[in-house]
């Protein structure tokens, strides 16, 4: 074989699926310390009031965190922008349907709806960004003076007054059923993209996945829930 | 047994098909799934129909030519079992049966139930082969390989090529093909001077011809007559990989 054949490695099928899971991947990340800084929310409202306000500037003001946030916007939207050109590129490879085939057959209902699934995750992005994200960053959330953290925004009270409408809970408790099976099947199809397969791992990656989808999105569901149940009192 | 069969008709390549409803009186459920196909052609041109087109060979479940779509799988409903190898008792009497030909854009029809697989061909064109100098053959001992190295290598090389992969995977994507092509030859000594040109070879073939990606669904691997596993496809990527990036 001779003669040299360069192009880009994103160009390549190959190449995007590992962009896929690279980015997939560090988003699970992402996920585990996003949902261990929103559990605060479930402590007693006083506490939660003050530790998650603190919290929450810390967040948006530390450099280090700033360098994570920014790796954070980037890796959602490649994922986003490469997933939906690799659903395009799949779509052109079949142009005639067929007129009856079995998918649940052979795969599972996740694994084959994770275009769909992708794209309401983005509508739930920018829902929930517009709301908590772009409030904090660029809207007036009013400050008021902490017990031991001086002044702070208080995003808790925010956060609080979103749920407790009933429609708004409804929306994220079932974008997180939507983030459980997007990841159901993403995280251990993370690893294999990456060309990670074992014998023995492998299995093991995948229940942890499964294991961690069920986890995240469950507590995430929680918390909600908990806040509307709440105010209700 | 009697039977009531879908199957899709097309005259040729640029021809619009539909989907034409046949009844079969009398099938033997010892009858193979073509021989089944064949007593249909036999009727169809005592009548002076034009007979179904499809893909056979050996009919022993080796050479990968037989496809068919049927009932929403591809060779059927049996798992490790090429199209030849099914046979009628796995049906019932009065089913409906549909037959549809592969469908991919890489696949076209050329007629009925055949589809131009030849794009498999080009794959392995573009580095699907070990390049040796002729001349008397190599003693056999000489070039040791580990038992698992050559039970890995088999396993992939056991891939017929039949498309059933493409056939099935939602984005009729070709990686479980490429892959076991791949992974056969990156596993012994023979084929390690061309390892990376390879991979980037064939990837890019397979890319170029319009197959999809792939979503890692499995769905292909339960489908491929020979059991071929995911394995192949990862080891793939990471054959692509890393000859991607130690390409200079």
């Amino acid at each position: 074989m001779s003669g040299k054949t360069q192009s880009g490695l994103i160009k390549s099928s190959i190449g995007k699926k590992v962009f896929m899971g690279l980015t997939g991947l560090f988003l699970c990340l992402f996920l585990a310390g996003h949902l261990a800084g929103n559990l605060q929310l479930l402590l007693p409202a006083e506490l939660a009031r003050d530790q998650f306000n603190a919290y929450a500037k810390f967040m948006t003001t530390n450099p280090a965190v700033k360098v994570l946030s920014y790796l954070t916007y980037f890796s959602i939207l490649f994922h986003a922008v490469d997933g939906l050109y690799l659903a395009w590129q799949n779509k052109k490879a079949r142009p005639q349907a067929y007129y009856k085939k079995d998918d649940a057959a052979n795969a599972g209902w996740a694994s084959r709806n994770m275009a769909i699934l992708g794209t309401l995750l983005l509508v739930f992005i920018v829902i929930h960004m517009k709301s908590f994200w772009y409030e904090m960053h660029f809207g007036s959330v009013p400050m008021y003076a902490s017990v031991e953290h001086g002044e702070l925004k208080d995003l808790y009270t925010l956060t609080v007054s979103a749920f407790t409408q009933w429609w708004y809970v409804l929306i994220y408790v079932v974008s997180m059923a939507v983030v459980g099976f997007h990841l159901w099947h993403g995280f251990g199809s993370g690893f294999q993209s990456l060309g990670l397969n074992h014998p023995s791992y492998t299995p093991i990656l995948n229940g942890f996945g499964k294991g961690f989808a069920v986890v995240v999105s469950v507590l995430f569901a929680i918390l909600p829930i908990y806040i509307y149940l709440t105010s209700l009192n | 047994m009697r039977l009531n069969l879908k199957i899709w008709r097309q005259k040729s390549a640029n021809a619009n098909g539909k989907m034409v409803d046949y009844t079969l009186n009398e099938v033997n459920p010892e009858m193979s799934f073509l021989e089944m196909m064949d007593v249909l052609n036999q009727q169809l041109v005592e009548r002076g129909d034009e007979p179904v087109a499809f893909d056979h060979d050996c009919r022993e479940g080796i050479c990968g030519m037989c496809s068919m779509f049927i009932n929403g799988r591809a060779h059927g409903p049996m798992t490790g079992t090429t199209t030849c190898q099914l046979h009628m008792r796995h049906f019932k009497d009065g089913d409906t049966i549909v037959i549809e030909p592969w469908r991919a854009a890489a696949f076209p029809v050329i007629k009925d139930l055949m589809v131009d697989r030849s794009a498999f061909d080009r794959i392995i064109q573009a580095g699907g082969y070990v390049s040796v100098n002729t001349g008397s053959a190599p003693d056999a001992n000489a070039l040791p390989i580990p038992k698992e190295n050559a039970d890995m290598a088999f396993d992939a090389a056991t891939c017929i090529g039949c498309g059933a992969c493409v056939a099935t995977c939602k984005n009729a994507s070709a990686m479980l093909f490429v892959g076991a092509k791949i992974s056969q030859l990156s596993l012994l000594p023979q084929g390690q001077p061309e390892r990376e040109e390879r991979a980037i070879r064939m990837v890019e073939q397979m890319d170029k011809e319009g197959f999809g990606n792939c979503t890692n669904t499995g769905a292909c691997e339960v489908e491929c007559p020979k059991g071929i596993s995911i394995e192949n496809i990862a080891r793939m990527n990471r054959e692509y990989l890393k000859a991607k990036i130690a390409q200079k």
